[in-house]
Formats: structure tokens, C-alpha cells, sequence
């Protein structure tokens, strides 16, 4: 009986908005949690925080509408076709005084995604580049293993030798298609399909010497040292370092940005068109834009977010790793995708099960 | 009153089958689109007939065709269905039959033994193989312990994998239903059938099995009709090369966004266990009018 009061209670409070609640939907193990709390401390408001594991999940969720979330954190290239499909509110920066803390090398960078920023700010960014065991790889391939290049994972030379100590590939086309064509030197932001196609080959050459493609099981892998090569996302491969380091268990593992150049990501804070709390949810994003509460968050999960102003309360740790924060010069190098329409995305699509599956 | 009580079960499969049929039948009729939801419907309030008839086509029907990954990708579902439903009878009758034959005061005991997995989380007890079945797993340290093998044995992110995952998830469904019509099985039958002069091996051949056949096939279909549609098991103890209609259509849902395409490709699915099963039915049906 109590949990049916609750429940009734809850519907009303939604929709007469009597107990104030922001509902937000973000990337799993991506917060300090005690941020959440200070929030709730400072507004009084109350705040239900849930997480997914994958941008398709929650596109699937802004897509079918009525989530009853307020406040959502999809990649930029998934944004700008949400954006497309109406599922987001143009934010109201009078209620976003905080605002003007935003870096503008990442504000010049999501414009690609979502013109003028006007329906989303970024948390936080970072790279797909290469996690590697070094001393494994060292091992095998000898003292100048090419653990900075891209050859490293799409020379079969090389991975032939490596599939010996384990190599996992991300699960996720939208990264390795453009991976693969900046190493042959296309456009890795290629929109036809007939440029696409031709990364299909360089994946090819490589796949019977790929493990697994998962896009999270990497973090553990590598740290416990059941595989030795990941192309995965920076903070994660950091991730694994720092288990590793924990452990204690001899496993020594590093990130490189290839130096082909890498594909650099952008998780976008948005509001659906439809969020029940629109209010609740600007106070959230502005507390989210304060200097030291956005250095909190990325001192806790060791990813470059869009702040400017927060830079002075990073740790060291954090803003002189140029894993996180890289260096002008890999800045220059990094390469930023776009969303493909439905007919190339399900070309795109059908290739990755070829390549995946051999049919 | 009686009325009433054979109206519920139609209601029943009105509510919770035919409703969702025709929404999803509908949406594998509509166009794909950039919006909320995802298509275009195939037929507005502010819409003609004439209108609805001068826009309907199969289109994502035919596309189905015109690719073979959907076709390699339901017979592949087709043969781990078989073979599971294939082994988890085999594993299943004798437990149900072991069940059936034992002591009166035991069968409640066994029957909760039985029944207790599902006390844990479905998913709980996939990701368990998970960490049985790897290479670095119990299975491969036990063994490698015992010296039977010299170096780990791949199963997990194998078919080998699929395999066992769904007979382990699935077997219950075969033992319970099997179980029941053995239990009702009169022994005194048996009796009389090895005072006709029949080995029990005979006897178990021409009285148990033909009596168990409703159970048996009851079995089968719980097994097969999950076992077909199946995605967990797949994605998660399956390799990236295990090829099912689950999985293709988790993709055409979530990675293409295509809704009607995924909606065509449920109700390929849907009509490719109904009809036979409808066939079947009508079959048994017409053999009992005979009898």
C-alpha cells in the first residue's frame, strides 16, 4: 500500500511539480557521486539519477519520446541527428548564468554537431586511441613496436603476431570505420558509402586476429592482463591503468593518441523536448557548468571536460596528462565525425556484421 | 457465467497477443523517418482511405529478400533452436521420468530443486557461464587441474556456448510439463503390460513414451518458441561470428533506428513459428476427432 501512495504520489508531484525532482540520464560510472548530493544540498531540489551503457540505447529512448528524463548526455554525433529529430529544447542561457565558463576549443568543436550550441553543452570529451600493455607488446614485437601508430592494430603483421597476447576492438562502427580510413589515408569523416566501403578491406585483413569486439569488457581485460592491445576510448584505457596500478599485479598499461591522427568525442548535456522539469533542469546544468564542480567531476573519472574556468581546480593528474588533456600539437591532429543518414548508416551497419560475423 | 470463462482466454490473446501483432504489423508497413517516434505512420485520423491505399507497399518486406543475411540469420536461429530443443529432451525426460518415479515424499523436494534457478535473476545466472566457461574460467582451471588438457579449451564466444546457455535456461520448461503427464500415467498399466509378456525396456518403448507424447511436445515447444527468438544468451556467451534473428534484429532496432524493418522482420519471425504450430495443431486435432 505504501509503494502504491508513493507511486500516486510521485505522477502527482511530476505533474503538479509540488516536490520539486530533475530526473538525469547519463554515461555509467561517469560522476563523483557526491556531486549528486551537493546538488540536492544547494537546490533543495531532488535529484534521480540513472545511467546507460550505450548511445544507441538512449537514442532509442529519446526517439520512442515520453522518457521522463530532463536532463540527457548523448555523443555529439548521435545529438545532431536527436537535435534533427526535434527530441531536445533550445536551452535558455538567461537561466545559464554560469555559461560563460565554457573552453571554446570544445564549444568551436560541438558547433559541428549542434550549430550555435544551442541545445547542448558539453561534460566532458576524449579520443579512441590505443590501450597497450607495454611490456607484453614490447615483448612480442620488439623494443620499437609502433605502440603510437595506428599500424600497430591494422598492419596484420603485426596483429597476426599480436593475437598471441590478445586484442579486443571496440564494438562500435562510428569509431573504427573513420579509424581505418584515416589510416589509409581517406577522409575518416566520409559520408558516402562508396568511401566507407574501403575501410571495409583494412578491417578485413585484421579481424581473424581480433578476440572480441566489445566496447566495455577492455577495462578489465587489460588491467588484469588477459589481453594486451584495445582500441578503446582514453578514459577507460586509464581506467585500466589505474586497476592495474591498483592491483599491484606487474600489468603496466598506457594510452596513445595515434599519430595518424585520432577521432575526438564530445558527451553533450541536452533537455528533451518533452522533460517534465525544464526549470529543475537549467539550475542542474548550471550547477554542472561551475568551475569547481565540472574540475571535481573530471579530477574523479579522468576525462577532459569543456570548462575553461574549471582548469584551475584540476589535479595534476588530470590537466598535464596529455592522455586526458592532450598537447596542442595531437590537438591539431584530432578528427571529429558526423552522424551518417539512415540509407548510409544501414550500409555502415551491414558492413560491421560482415566484418564482424565473416557473412 | 460460463460464457465469461471461455471469453477470458480470447480476451487474454486479444489483449496480449493480437493488439501488439497488429501495432507491430503496422509499423513494418510505415516509412522510415527522422522523428518521434521514428516512422511515419502508415494511417492518420486526418487521412483518407484512398490516401492509405495510394501509399502502402512491402517495401521492408521485400528488403528482407534482397539481402541474405536475414535468411542465413533465421536458419542459423532455426538450427540453435533444434538442436537445443533436441538436447535439452534428452537431458530433460529422464530427470522428469527419474522424477516421476520417485518416492511420493521426495517429489516435492526434487520439484523445488527443479524450480530454483528461477529464484535468481535470468541474467545473473548467463553471466555466471560467463565466468565458468572462459579461458581463464573454472571449467578450463579443473580441468587443466586434472591434467585432461594441456592448454584452455575456447568455449566461451562460441556456439558451444549458445548451447549450453539455452539448454541450462531452458530444461526446466521441458522437465515440468513431461513430469506432469508422466505422473499420470497409470503403473498399473506398466503392470499389465510385463504380465502380456513385454521387457520393461519394451514396455517403457510402447506405454510410457506414446503416454508422455502430450508432455513431450508441450515441452518441445517451450523450449523452441524462446530458444528461436533468443538474444541474451547469444550476445552475451555467443562470438561476434554466432549468427541469430535476435540479434539482427536488436541491431536493425537500435543501431539502424529502423523500426519498420525490425517490425518486418518480427513478423517474419512470428509467422515462421505460428504456421507450423497452427499446422500442427489442427493436425492433432483432426487425429483425436478420428480416434
Amino acid at each position: 500500500m505504501k509503494t502504491l501512495t508513493t507511486a500516486v504520489l510521485t505522477i502527482f508531484a511530476a505533474q503538479a511539480a509540488l516536490a520539486e525532482e530533475v530526473r538525469v540520464y547519463n554515461w555509467s560510472d561517469y560522476i563523483d557521486e557526491e556531486l549528486l548530493a551537493k546538488f540536492e544540498e544547494e537546490t533543495g531540489i531532488e535529484l534521480i539519477y540513472d545511467v546507460f551503457d550505450s548511445n544507441e540505447l538512449l537514442e532509442t529512448k529519446m526517439l520512442a519520446g515520453g522518457s521522463g528524463y530532463d536532463v540527457v548526455v548523448p555523443t555529439g554525433s548521435f545529438l545532431e541527428r536527436q537535435v534533427a529529430a526535434g527530441a531536445f529544447q533550445p536551452l535558455d542561457q538567461a537561466q545559464l548564468p554560469n555559461l560563460g565558463n565554457v573552453w571554446e576549443v570544445v564549444t568551436e568543436r560541438t558547433a559541428q554537431y549542434d550549430p550555435e550550441n544551442q541545445y547542448s553543452i558539453n561534460y566532458m570529451w576524449g579520443t579512441t586511441g590505443l590501450g597497450v600493455n607495454v611490456d607484453k607488446v614490447t615483448e612480442i614485437l620488439g623494443e620499437d613496436a609502433p605502440i603510437d601508430s595506428l599500424d600497430l592494430v591494422f598492419d596484420p603483421a603485426n596483429m597476426e603476431k599480436l593475437q598471441e597476447c590478445g586484442v579486443y576492438f571496440l564494438d562500435a562502427p562510428t569509431e573504427l570505420i573513420p579509424a581505418a580510413l584515416q589510416y589509409i589515408g581517406e577522409d575518416p569523416n566520409a559520408q558516402d558509402i562508396e568511401t566507407i566501403e574501403k575501410a571495409e578491406p583494412v578491417l578485413m585483413a585484421v579481424r581473424p586476429y581480433i578476440e572480441k569486439f566489445h566496447s566495455s569488457e577492455y577495462i578489465n581485460a587489460l588491467a588484469n592482463g588477459e589481453i594486451c592491445v584495445a582500441v578503446g576510448w582514453s578514459g577507460d584505457v586509464l581506467q585500466a591503468r589505474s586497476r592495474a596500478e591498483e592491483a599491484d599485479n606487474g600489468v603496466t598499461i598506457e594510452y596513445h593518441v595515434p599519430k595518424e591522427g585520432a577521432l575526438m568525442w564530445f558527451d553533450q548535456m541536452a533537455i528533451p523536448v518533452d522533460a517534465p522539469n525544464p526549470e529543475g533542469a537549467h539550475k542542474f546544468l548550471n550547477f554542472m557548468l561551475d568551475a569547481q564542480n565540472m574540475a571535481a567531476a573530471s579530477n574523479y573519472v579522468f576525462y577532459a571536460n569543456g570548462n575553461l574556468a574549471s582548469q584551475d581546480y584540476l589535479v595534476e593528474d588530470v590537466i598535464d596528462d596529455p592522455a586526458v588533456y592532450p598537447g596542442a600539437e595531437v590537438l591539431e591532429n584530432l578528427f571529429t565525425v558526423s552522424a551518417y543518414d539512415a540509407r548510409t548508416q544501414r550500409g555502415v551497419t551491414r558492413m560491421w556484421t560482415r566484418i564482424k560475423s565473416g557473412t | 457465467m460460463r460464457r465469461l470463462t471461455i471469453a477470458l482466454p480470447y480476451l487474454w490473446l486479444l489483449a496480449l497477443f493480437l493488439v501488439p501483432f497488429i501495432i507491430v504489423l503496422r509499423i513494418s508497413l510505415s516509412d522510415p523517418a527522422l522523428a518521434i517516434p521514428p516512422y511515419e505512420p502508415i494511417w492518420s485520423k486526418t487521412e483518407g482511405l484512398r490516401d492509405f491505399l495510394s501509399r502502402f507497399d512491402i517495401e521492408n518486406f521485400l528488403f528482407l529478400t534482397e539481402d541474405d543475411l536475414y535468411w542465413k540469420a533465421y536458419l542459423s536461429s532455426l538450427k540453435i533452436a533444434f538442436i537445443s530443443t533436441l538436447l535439452a529432451l534428452l537431458i530433460g525426460f529422464p530427470i522428469a521420468y527419474g522424477l516421476a518415479r520417485a518416492p511420493v515424499a521426495w517429489r516435492p523436494l526434487l520439484l523445488m530443486l527443479v524450480i530454483l534457478p528461477f529464484w535468481t535473476s535470468f541474467l545473473i545466472r548467463v553471466y555466471a557461464w560467463i565466468g565458468i566457461l572462459g579461458t581463464e574460467g573454472y571449467l578450463n582451471q579443473v580441468l587443466l587441474g586434472l591434467g585432461l588438457i594441456s592448454a584452455p579449451l575456447q568455449i566461451l564466444n562460441t556456439d558451444w556456448a549458445v548451447y549450453i546457455g539455452i539448454v541450462y535456461t531452458y530444461v526446466p520448461f521441458m522437465i515440468l510439463p513431461i513430469y506432469a503427464t508422466l505422473g499420470r500415467i497409470d503403473a498399473e498399466l506398466l503392470e499389465a503390460a510385463e504380465d502380456l509378456g513385454c521387457s520393461r525396456i519394451k514396455a517403457f518403448w510402447l506405454v510410457v513414451v506414446p503416454l508422455s507424447k502430450a508432455g513431450v511436445i508441450g515441452g518441445c515447444f517451450l523450449v523452441f518458441i524462446p530458444a528461436i527468438g533468443e538474444f541474451v544468451i547469444p550476445s552475451l556467451l555467443g562470438g561476434s561470428d554466432t549468427l541469430m534473428i535476435g540479434k539482427v534484429l536488436w541491431e536493425e532496432f537500435f543501431n539502424n533506428r529502423d523500426w519498420p524493418v525490425a517490425s518486418a522482420v518480427a513478423v517474419i519471425l512470428l509467422l515462421l513459428l505460428i504456421v507450423p504450430i497452427v499446422l500442427f495443431q489442427r493436425n492433432e486435432q483432426r487425429q483425436r476427432d478420428a480416434a
